[in-house]
């Protein structure tokens, strides 16, 4: 294991949140055809309330730090919200999709010592990437400004969603990234929409073209491994936890409300009613989340993929349960090894079928 | 003998853990823990105090080290931390920006 691997299973076990996502905002100025936020202005943090709140985060031992939204930019404290945060001394990595990243903006993240910038691009076609985010002209500018944060020497990372609409641009997508000096990273999720709308999971692909993404040597390094047949159940296995969500991450909204991860809608807690501390150790959200180990999942628990599956619990949670499978990972594994999972074999549907738990903000359950 | 200033790197981002001080280059995403002794020297590195007496303040007096010793190991601690861009050093005091220390 390496150094940071020893640290972050340190924080895990301690129970110490070192790494938050923080949305900024959910305003932006593309419309993503996959996009699952809500973008009108509900209230969103100040900028003296968010900063209050990186105060509390760095005193609670947070260390990595990703800003997104939303769009980030659209923001105009921005730039003050990220000297805050480093001055801070947080590991800043920032999500955007960069169309508003001029050579100025570039420089200036430049100086700031952020870690990575994560940029959302689509395709290596600029009218599909344009048709994807609903702005013209979108693709042209992100790629600008990709080279000026290279230029800076920035590390940039270009994220793509894979969806039916890109579905076979993936490979000259990661071969322009390559020329760009960026890192290349793909997504096959697509989630529901916050206000519980599941039209959208239309555009994941079929499980039958997963494959084509798990055997691509060039996304999966280690693909032999990858996609092993799970390894035989262990006593250790079913002591396990799911994912970091509660344990040493959680998400904070604009409206400064607490979840255990970003796809994981389970409202645990408000900033601007509670500080981040007592939310972290005593909200009984969050002490549920970290308190179900896989031999509690229902279905899962009794599953040969078990201990290598990347069962989402958020997404188990939009399904109706948080002990539950989630569908969408059960395809993952199925498509990845070719082993039917417990839930397949039980007979479950796919998961665009499923029920989904509305996400709305704590006050609005008040 | 010139006196050694050192200064803590804008790059870097850094949080104490269970004791330990995590500090990481964004430049290269190097990863470092600091312990007790390395951690105080670095709080200390503003840029104006010499080595010397951060160790001789920081590190001998609190941590009963004898302190010849103690600053031969600060010296390489220093140039360590410096070749991965964690510290600037210097033999005059460093007036540029630096990292603040960890909350």
């Amino acid at each position: 294991m390496t150094l940071l691997g020893e640290m972050s299973q340190k924080a895990f076990d301690l129970g110490v949140p070192i790494a938050v996502h923080l949305d900024i905002t959910y305003r932006c100025n593309e419309r993503c055809v996959h996009c699952y936020l809500d973008h009108e202005d509900h209230g969103e943090m100040s900028t003296e309330e968010i900063k209050g709140v990186l105060d509390q985060l760095a005193e609670a031992g947070v260390f990595f730090l990703t800003i997104s939204g939303g769009e980030v930019f659209v923001r105009r404290d921005f730039f003050e919200l990220l000297e805050y945060a480093r001055r801070l001394l947080f590991n800043v990595k920032i999500k955007t999709n960069a169309v508003m990243i001029h050579e100025e903006q570039a420089q200036r993240l430049g100086t700031l010592g952020v870690d990575t910038i994560q940029v959302s691009l689509y395709s290596h076609r600029p009218e599909v990437h344009d048709a994807i985010t609903k702005l013209p002209g979108s693709f042209e500018r992100t790629v600008r400004a990709v080279r000026f944060l290279r230029g800076q020497g920035l590390k940039v990372t270009i994220a793509n969603v894979l969806m039916t609409w890109n579905r076979h641009d993936s490979d000259q997508l990661q071969q322009m990234a390559h020329e760009l000096g960026a890192h290349y990273t793909l997504d096959p999720t697509i989630t529901p929409m916050m206000d519980g709308d599941t039209s959208v999971l239309l555009l994941r692909i079929a499980g039958e073209e997963l494959p084509s993404v798990f055997q691509n040597p060039a996304l999966v390094p280690n693909m032999e491994e990858f996609c092993a047949p799970p390894k035989p159940v262990t006593e250790n296995d079913l002591e396990g936890y799911s994912c970091s969500a509660a344990h040493s991450f959680c998400y904070i909204s604009p409206y400064a409300d607490v979840f255990p991860c970003v796809q994981f809608p389970l409202p645990s807690g408000n900033l601007r009613r509670q500080k981040f501390v007592e939310i972290w150790n005593h909200s009984a959200e969050l002490n549920e989340v970290r308190s179900i180990k896989a031999k509690d999942l229902t279905v899962c628990s009794s599953c040969s993929h078990v201990s290598s599956c990347t069962r989402c619990p958020g997404l188990a949670y939009l399904e109706g349960s948080m002990r539950g499978p989630s569908t969408a990972d059960c395809e993952k594994s199925y498509y990845r090894t070719g082993i039917p999972t417990a839930n397949m074999l039980r007979g479950a549907g796919p998961s665009r079928a499923a029920s989904l738990v509305q996400i709305r903000p704590l006050a609005a359950l008040a | 003998m010139s006196e050694i200033y050192i200064s803590r790197s804008t790059n870097i981002a850094a949080r104490m853990l269970a004791g330990e001080m995590m500090v990481m280059n964004s430049k290269d995403s190097t990863f470092f823990t600091l312990n007790e002794v390395a951690t105080a020297i670095w709080q200390a590195a503003d840029g104006r105090t010499p080595l010397r007496d951060i160790v001789n303040d920081q590190v001998c007096a609190q941590f009963e080290i004898d302190s010849e010793q103690a600053q031969a190991d600060a010296k390489e601690f220093v140039n360590d931390l410096a070749q991965h861009g964690i510290l600037l050093v210097s033999d005059r005091p460093l007036s540029g920006p630096h990292a603040g220390e960890v909350p």
